[in-house]
């Protein structure tokens, strides 16, 4: 289109400067924190020209923080919450969309309903529940007589127990199930034209078979961006992990950050505590860098 | 929404979706449920089970003056917050909408700050907003004492704003966009023809069009004040000074791990959870009454 | 080779009947097109012998075989759909070797089926080649290879041609034709297109609201048409048809001036009836308007087709079409003459909209009253 607005478009161009600024100063505070001396790095202002002290500030926080493990077990446990909900949500929607019985506009609506029940607000049951993973099923055999029925007639109590505390199985499986991934593929799957899955009947395949020969195959944009986005969401949860993970050996490295805080009456050492703030805000950021279509996408997708 | 090539096998199809139903069963229905039985219920000091006590945990809640402070410091926090990532977030999709020199580069970083976690900017902008170092510092320099984040809670609470509402910004920008991306451009050349500028054609045509927009980010901001809070404040505040920043899911924390009160917390996440379910109600009543063009 | 029976099929959602009770035989090796406006019920029946549609009610026997309650995989037909449904994950020999892949066929086998069938089809070249970088007529071609490939007992084709361009569809048709000869399958083919039909069936069914109108080849739809409907509908330009009345000497009257003798219709059952007469344009003749038995009529304009011309004229009030060859057609406005063959002449009932059969013609004319 043929206009002439320099004013106008100088004074977009500032303001967006100014968006430029707001935005990336606090990535280029990290980094050239991380990059100075504790004496520098204390300095009012802080000199914004970088120091030489990068490796020794990465160093201390690795050390410090037990990164190498913790940073293994991020990548362990948003990699396969990620994964496990692509898969699930895959399967999900796919019995939902392919397959007419009744209740299937139940299952649906028991899926959408747990959009409204957010992590943080059912946190201190959910993390009861983790303690005994079978705790619902032994309420049920509790409640309804079976645990009776079968102490008076074998004498066995049964005592369903699946402590999830302290295990990559606490850490992950509460966070694989995902309403806003079975729609995203529900929605996915109406745009899938109907004479698909037609001509697979007609060429002799199963429902199964029709999943994963053509649907899974058709539906790998859907994955990546899902994935994308799924995978950022795990790496940067932090109150889950917090609580189930005690034993140092199962933490991840947002939780980490704690430790790296300047204690109120030691160092401050904040050149370290920014050296490690770059190490575990790096891995999303590149995702979303390298992946931005996809993740673009993927979250784009959850609106509808 | 209905399939015409259906299978018809109700094992299989069942069998597809119960891996997800099992897991949201164990992990968000039964908790629930919990939440609700603690609720209305009171642990007996020396063991042998709940007693039922009725409404009394939430009159209870409701008295106490600490808990409408976590809610009014959660509005405060919510709607600041809100507006100021979705004004800045608009604006910036507007004029990066024009496709001005240098609009891919912008596209791409102003979606950045979402990538980051919470607690990860929590630090950053703990150390950016310091009182003795950092970038704030240089206020107290030259008024000494006038900024202080860790004894101040007027100032904590503009940190934890400033800190959250950045992270938003990203996450507003790539709605913002992509929806002013699908506005059809014969819709802006229409309005060109018909003499309008650019300035005059955000107002008239983008903003309208704007609005289902502009109201799911609304509410989707809102809950998110509610959830993704948690990691800022853990790290920035703790809920301090003197429960300044202290906002409702971390009280729910608070008081349910380090007091130890399962019943008292219970009943403050039944309210949040009605609170969310309501935005959500709201939110599909609006998008789906109001918000059609077509 | 197999034949198909259809017994008294209907099809019906919810309260809301699509096909509505469908009695028809299919030789073995038969060519059928079933033809209809869209709507009709046509794709519907053909989705049912395929398995993908549930019958209401009715039996479908294939090859001697009750398939009513069988799947798809398990009927033995192939089937090209209208959007053809290919694989767009697939390259083209996996798609045309998909079926054989899901029957557990071995790898080298496979192979060399799908390489067969490519040469059938004219796609050796293009095997490795994803549907997204074919152009239409190829990818028409695929999912035409999709069906050879299994050897199929019956091919299900679902307006298969409705996306191509014009001469592309001459093109395929001749194909289907073609291969139709060599492979000597059943065939079912549903189209919306009456020449499609006529150039492609040894029989065709003409549906309309979920009914069969007729049964029978080209020739006999386009020459005696069963109902009103075919008659309107098979054929182009379409019949005229004009409603009137036969009096007791067996003259069809439009209006005083317009009257049309029918020597043979002096029977009982028409006599005094209300009738649709038809007559089609290419069975009419443009005469000058003084000419003896000339119906009179004004010309309302000239259709150009290059080979011929089809005059439109208005016959006092009912528009009337002629197909000449002529080269020169007679300009607008001008008054022409009309004249009509009493041979030519189509009856069907005003009620039902059935055919009426005349007597053959008797040998001596009753001199008209």
């Amino acid at each position: 289109m043929v206009e002439r607005t320099p004013v106008f478009n100088a004074i977009c161009q500032a303001i967006l400067l100014i968006g430029l600024l707001i935005v990336l100063l606090p990535f280029v505070i990290v980094i050239v924190a991380s990059t100075h001396d504790i004496r520098t790095v204390n300095t009012v202002p802080m000199p914004l020209t970088p120091g030489g002290d990068l490796f020794v500030n990465l160093h201390e926080a690795w050390v410090r923080a037990d990164l190498g493990r913790k940073l293994f077990n991020s990548f362990l446990f948003a990699g396969t919450v990620a994964a496990g909900k692509v898969l699930l949500s895959s399967m999900a929607a796919f019995g939902i969309v392919y397959f007419r019985f009744p209740g299937r506009m139940l299952l649906f609506w028991l899926i959408f309903i747990t959009l409204m029940l957010p992590l943080e607000v059912r946190i201190v049951p959910t993390y009861a529940v983790a303690a005994n993973a079978l705790a619902p099923f032994q309420a049920i055999l509790d409640i309804t007589g079976v645990t009776w029925l079968i102490q008076t007639l074998s004498g066995i109590r049964v005592s369903l127990e699946w402590g999830l505390l302290n295990s990559y199985t606490g850490l992950i499986l509460p966070l694989v199930s995902t309403a806003t991934g079975t729609f995203l593929y529900r929605q996915f799957y109406l745009t899938v034209p109907d004479e698909l899955a037609e001509a697979a009947k007609m060429d002799g395949s199963g429902p199964v078979r029709f999943f994963v020969d053509v649907l899974l195959p058709l539906s790998k944009p859907n994955m990546i961006a899902l994935f994308t986005i799924m995978f950022v969401w795990a790496w940067n949860q932090y109150l889950w992990p917090l609580l189930i993970t005690t034993d140092p050996k199962f933490g991840i490295a947002a939780t980490q950050l704690k430790t790296l805080i300047p204690s109120e009456f030691g160092l401050p050492d904040w050149n370290v505590a920014m050296a490690g703030t770059l190490l575990i805000m790096s891995p999303p950021l590149i995702v979303v860098i390298l992946l931005q279509r996809w993740f673009v996408r993927g979250l784009i997708s959850t609106e509808k | 929404m209905e399939k015409r090539a259906t299978f018809s096998s109700t094992t299989i199809g069942l069998l597809f979706v119960l891996p997800m139903l099992v897991l949201m069963f164990v992990f968000f229905y039964w908790p629930s449920g919990q939440a609700l039985y603690w609720a209305f219920t009171l642990e007996q000091p020396w063991g042998g089970g709940n007693t039922w006590v009725g409404l009394q945990n939430f009159r209870q809640l409701l008295a106490d003056p600490y808990y409408w402070g976590a809610i009014g410091r959660s509005l405060v926090f919510g709607l600041g917050s809100t507006t100021i990532a979705m004004g800045l977030a608009l604006v910036l999709a507007l004029f990066t909408d024009r496709e001005l020199r240098g609009h891919k580069a912008y596209r791409s970083v102003f979606i950045w700050p979402y990538a980051i976690a919470a607690p990860a900017l929590g630090l950053a902008f703990r150390f950016i907003l310091a009182p003795e170092a950092g970038f704030l510092s240089l206020i107290n320099q030259v008024w000494p004492g006038l900024w202080n984040p860790a004894l101040d809670g007027k100032d904590a609470m503009i940190a934890v704003i400033v800190a959250f509402s950045w992270k938003y910004i990203g996450y507003n920008f790539i709605f913002f966009l992509s929806a002013l991306q699908s506005i059809p451009r014969s819709l802006t050349e229409a309005a060109a023809m018909d003499g309008s500028g650019p300035l005059r054609r955000m107002w008239d045509i983008q903003l309208p069009l704007l609005t289902p927009t502009l109201f799911f980010l609304l509410v989707i901001n809102i809950t998110e004040s509610f959830q993704d809070s948690f990691g800022i404040i853990d790290i920035m505040t703790q809920g301090g000074p003197a429960r300044a920043t202290e906002l409702m899911v971390y009280k729910i924390y608070f008081d349910g791990f380090k007091g130890l009160d399962y019943s008292g917390a219970a009943a403050q996440s039944i309210i949040l959870m009605l609170l969310v379910i309501l935005l959500t109600i709201v939110q599909f009543r609006f998008i789906e009454r109001r918000v059609h063009y077509k | 080779m197999s034949s198909i029976a259809i017994k008294g099929v209907r099809k019906a959602y919810a309260k809301n009947a699509v096909v509505h009770g469908v009695d028809l035989d299919i030789a073995s090796g038969e060519f059928i097109v079933i033809l209809g406006p869209s709507g009709c019920g046509k794709s519907t029946l053909l989705r049912m012998i395929a398995g993908l549609e549930e019958i209401t009610g009715g039996e479908i026997w294939i090859d001697g075989k009750l398939v009513n309650k069988m799947e798809p995989r398990e009927r033995g037909c192939a089937m090209v759909f209208q959007n053809y449904a290919l694989y767009p994950h697939m390259t083209v020999a996996e798609n045309i070797g998909y079926a054989l892949k899901v029957a557990g066929v071995p790898k080298a086998e496979r192979a060399a089926r799908v390489a067969a069938t490519a040469k059938v089809v004219g796609l050796e070249a293009f095997l490795d080649r994803r549907p997204a970088a074919l152009s239409g007529g190829q990818r028409q071609r695929v999912a035409m290879g999709r069906a050879i490939v299994r050897e199929p007992k019956v091919f299900l084709f679902d307006e298969p041609l409705s996306n191509l361009d014009a001469k592309l569809r001459v093109a395929m048709r001749a194909e289907i034709r073609r291969l139709h000869r060599r492979l000597g399958a059943t065939s079912v083919f549903v189209t919306h297109d009456q020449t499609e039909a006529m150039t492609l069936g040894d029989r065709l069914i003409v549906m309309n609201g979920g009914r069969i109108e007729q049964v029978g080849t080209p020739a006999e739809v386009y020459n005696r048409p069963a109902t009103r409907f075919v008659a309107n509908f098979v054929g182009s330009p379409a019949m005229n048809l004009m409603e009137g009345e036969i009096d007791r000497h067996g003259i069809f009257t439009l209006d005083a001036a317009r009257r049309i003798a029918i020597p043979n219709a002096i029977e009982s059952r028409l006599v005094g009836h209300k009738v649709t007469l038809g007559v089609r344009a290419e069975a009419a003749r443009l005469v000058a308007p003084e000419a003896p038995g000339a119906l009179p009529a004004t010309v309302d304009f000239v259709e150009e087709l290059g080979a011929g011309r089809v005059v439109h004229t208005d016959l006092g009030g009912v528009s009337f079409a002629v197909a000449i060859s002529d080269p020169v057609a007679p300009g607008t406005g001008e008054p022409v003459g009309i004249l009509i063959d009493p041979a030519d002449v189509h009856l069907f009932a005003q009620d039902d909209g059935r055919r009426i059969d005349l007597a053959a013609p008797q040998a001596a004319l009753d001199p008209a009253a």
